[in-house]
């Protein structure tokens, strides 16, 4: 559907290609037209991105992955940039989408925290706060027509509770047992609904890893903008740890049997 | 799959304030009672974002919101509702009446005619004469009163099935009978729930699971019935004379 | 005759092109075509090569059909899933099974795979994407088990295994996770089963149930609606309309028997004048 008001009540146009069957690079905009999109402030653009970040619910709380890679555009740049973030004691933030807003997420939350330490009225923050506080900054820039361009996972473990949930630039908000954004979306989250879901409970730490590690190397496979070294998150009623980089091991042997793309046997 | 036109064209990236998250929404006035009901699923684009985000919102003992269109907008919109619910509370020491809530909605939305919340409301619930009540809601304010609305990806699948069910429209009683003005409450639930199950099957955006509200007046003999639903929770907020249930069904997940 | 006159070119004819293009920028709408918005997968295993589709089609967001078949016949071990416009997978693939046959009757001997493949790949070429079939190729012939996807511009690729469709990241991931080289035919076919699963509950545009295609160098093993994991549940209230229910204006009988009159004019004595 077209969300642009402007177009609402007139035709939609039929020749978009839903399915994305066409190659990317000589797909036609099909797009609707937006009446007012001369007037409207081209807010920007990511620059130094970083790809999906994938979280799930396990026995012993919340468990999050994000591999260390910033692209610029399509050059690999920054090799180790860490992209999951403890905020307070009890939670972990994990960003896909632009960097710099990213660090500046991250300075107004560790800001927060700091202000909520000094006022030493006995309250701290958990995954709850943090994440409806994010989802109101979020929301308030997307409506000022300049977003941060993110997408955050929050999860995190307070009072025996656990929580996981999403917010993007959009404001969009939910919450799941296993979250995955960006091409984890369309790629990861697949592998860890079949896994997780019905099992919250009963996942152990060492499956809920080994869901997550398989779901980052099929990631590294199949997402152009991925790296094969990621770290992990594991937020449980014990505090947070936030693992050293991991490399995923890969096999490429499958290939060598291949000849060309067609007819070629040679 | 990922939105390939956009991806294509990166150098002209505009932001676009808006999605729509799918799903669809209904409510249906009985002479003591309404059922409110959404489906549960969140989507954008193909994706499921979620197979459990609520729609359908308890606002007071006798008012249900049910909302609809771009999920953070809709969230946002029930939140500023509830405070301005609560500083009436407040001032007046009592709960806003269903007709209030529904003119101050308009208001609302209206206070942001040009830059609007993309949200489709339904709201349902008890007046204070003790009849339930259905206020349906554009965008941008426009609203009325009426016994049967559903709103949302599947409004064009559901509605006329209501229209048919709800008011008889092209079914001609037989001779020397009318159609019932009012249905009781199990035939009312029975409509919510085949109209979601239809949905589903038809509409990619709708399924997971089901949230029916349902708000009885003071005194409706169903509320036993009710009670004694398995599945039913009882989520009356105060000792209020109005009772507020919610049944809870699954749907398909495909 | 004036027709003869005229030259028309083989192939689709275009000549609406420009008046459509100005048509749909001044807001008229072109007519919708049936997408079959899908998750199609193909994997070889040790004797061969195992297909899969799901069954929803879709018009936008509305299902068209919950249960039809996206594996297509090519040749008796040749099948081949389509995804896209629902007609354009349908003609191409129904086109170029019976230039297989031809082909297999004129050399007289069992068509390969690749040939299938150059055809279609040919094809989508010519018709540089207007034609739009995103295709998964597979069979078994005399080099052994194939398997190809062909994109829409005429584009091929040969993997031991490949998805489709706006569901084919999900069976993707299910395919990076758990495809090993010579499965066995039952492992195979699980995989195909978890992967097209992937798409129907994790796609909005795959749904309903799952086909698969079994094809080894003897036998080919259709297996339509192998799994239904998505039954339509039992209605609450029964939905009859009683006689009458429909309003009318006017009301005529005719009577259907006709009633013929025939008078015998003179004697039935034959002319022979």
């Amino acid at each position: 559907m077209d969300h642009f008001p402007t177009n609402w009540g007139r035709p939609r146009n039929d020749l978009s290609d839903a399915y994305g069957t066409f190659p990317l690079a000589q797909r036609p905009y099909n797009g609707g037209k937006d009446m007012f999109a001369e007037g409207v402030k081209h807010t920007q653009q990511p620059i130094v991105t970083g790809t999906s970040v994938l979280a799930i619910k396990y026995k012993d709380g919340i468990m999050m992955a994000a591999d260390n890679l910033a692209s610029y555009g399509s050059l690999a740049r920054f090799k180790s940039i860490q992209r999951l973030h403890p905020v307070g004691k009890y939670t972990v933030i994990g960003a896909g989408g632009d960097m710099s807003d990213f660090q500046y997420i991250q300075s107004i939350l560790d800001d927060t925290i700091i202000e909520e330490f000094a006022a030493s009225d006995g309250h701290t923050l958990g995954p709850v706060e943090i994440h409806e506080y994010l989802s109101q900054i979020m929301y308030a820039r997307r409506s000022k027509i300049d977003p941060l361009w993110n997408s955050l996972i929050v999860g995190g473990v307070k009072d025996g509770k656990r929580f996981l949930a999403y917010v993007d630039l959009l404001g969009t908000t939910y919450s799941a047992s296993t979250i995955a954004t960006g091409y984890g979306a369309f790629i990861a989250q697949p592998l860890l609904r079949k896994a997780v879901e019905g099992n919250e409970n009963t996942l152990t730490e060492d499956a809920a890893m080994a869901i997550l590690e398989e779901s980052m190397r099929v990631l590294y496979y199949r997402d152009a903008r991925s790296l094969d070294k990621y770290q992990l998150a594991k937020i449980t009623a014990d505090g947070i740890t936030v693992s050293e980089s991991r490399h995923l091991q890969t096999s490429w042997s499958f290939a060598e049997g291949i000849r060309g793309y067609g007819a070629q046997t040679q | 799959m990922p939105d390939m036109n956009s991806l294509a064209h990166p150098q002209q990236h505009q932001f676009n304030p808006y999605t729509e998250n799918g799903g669809t929404i209904l409510a249906i006035a009985g002479e003591d009672f309404t059922v409110i009901a959404g489906d549960t699923r969140q989507s954008e684009g193909y994706s499921i974002q979620t197979r459990y985000a609520p729609k359908v919102f308890r606002l007071t003992d006798k008012a249900v919101l049910a909302v609809n269109g771009f999920a953070a907008d809709g969230n946002m919109f029930v939140k500023k509702v509830r405070q301005r619910l609560e500083w009436y509370r407040h001032a007046h020491a009592k709960d806003m009446p269903l007709r209030a809530i529904a003119r101050l909605i308009q208001t609302m939305l209206y206070a942001r005619r040009f830059f609007p919340f993309y949200v489709y409301n339904i709201l349902g619930g008890i007046e204070e004469d003790g009849s339930g009540a259905v206020y349906s809601f554009d965008p941008v304010g426009s609203y009325e009163r009426e016994a049967c609305r559903a709103a949302g990806a599947a409004q064009s699948l559901v509605q006329p099935f209501l229209d048919n069910q709800i008011y008889f429209k092209n079914q001609t009683p037989a001779q020397d009978t009318s159609h019932p003005v009012h249905l009781p409450l199990h035939s009312v639930l029975a409509l919510v729930i085949d109209s979601f199950t239809g949905a589903t099957e038809r509409h990619i955006e709708v399924g997971d699971g089901l949230e029916m509200y349902v708000v009885l007046a003071r005194g409706n003999p169903a509320l036993q019935s009710l009670q004694d639903l398995p599945g039913a929770e009882e989520v009356t907020g105060t000792q209020a004379e109005e009772r507020v249930f919610v049944i809870r069904r699954d749907l398909k997940k495909d | 005759m004036a027709t003869s006159s005229v030259y028309t070119p083989a192939g689709f004819n275009f000549s609406n092109q420009i008046r459509n293009t100005f048509l749909q920028e001044r807001g008229v709408p072109l007519p919708k075509a049936t997408s079959t918005g899908t998750t199609i997968v193909g994997c070889l295993f040790k004797d061969g090569v195992v297909l899969g589709a799901d069954t929803r089609a879709t018009e936008g967001d509305i299902v068209a059909d919950k249960n039809c078949e996206k594996i297509h016949y090519i040749t008796d071990s040749i099948r081949c899933c389509g995804a896209g416009t629902a007609a354009d997978t349908e003609f191409t693939t129904a086109l170029i099974s019976s230039n297989m046959e031809l082909h297999g009757l004129s050399t007289g001997r069992k068509p390969q795979v690749v040939t299938a493949m150059t055809m279609l790949k040919q094809m989508l070429f010519r018709y540089q994407g207007h034609v739009g079939a995103a295709l998964v190729l597979g069979g078994v012939d005399a080099t052994g088990p194939q398997l190809f996807t062909i994109h829409p511009h005429g584009s091929t690729d040969k993997l031991p295994y490949v998805t489709m469709g706006s569901g084919s990241l999900a069976a993707m991931a299910v395919f990076e996770s758990g495809w090993q080289p010579n499965m066995t035919r039952d492992d195979a076919l699980n995989l195909v089963k978890a992967a097209v699963a992937a798409g129907i509950f994790n796609d909005l545009g795959s749904g309903s149930n799952i086909d698969a295609c079994i094809i080894t160098a003897t036998h080919t093993e259709m297996l339509r609606n192998v799994e239904t994991p998505n039954e339509r549940v039992q209605k609450e209230r029964r939905y009859v309309f009683r006689r009458g229910t429909t309003a009318w204006k006017t009301e005529s009988v005719r009577k259907l028997i006709v009633n013929e009159e025939t008078t015998i004019i003179g004697g039935d004595a034959m002319d022979t004048s």
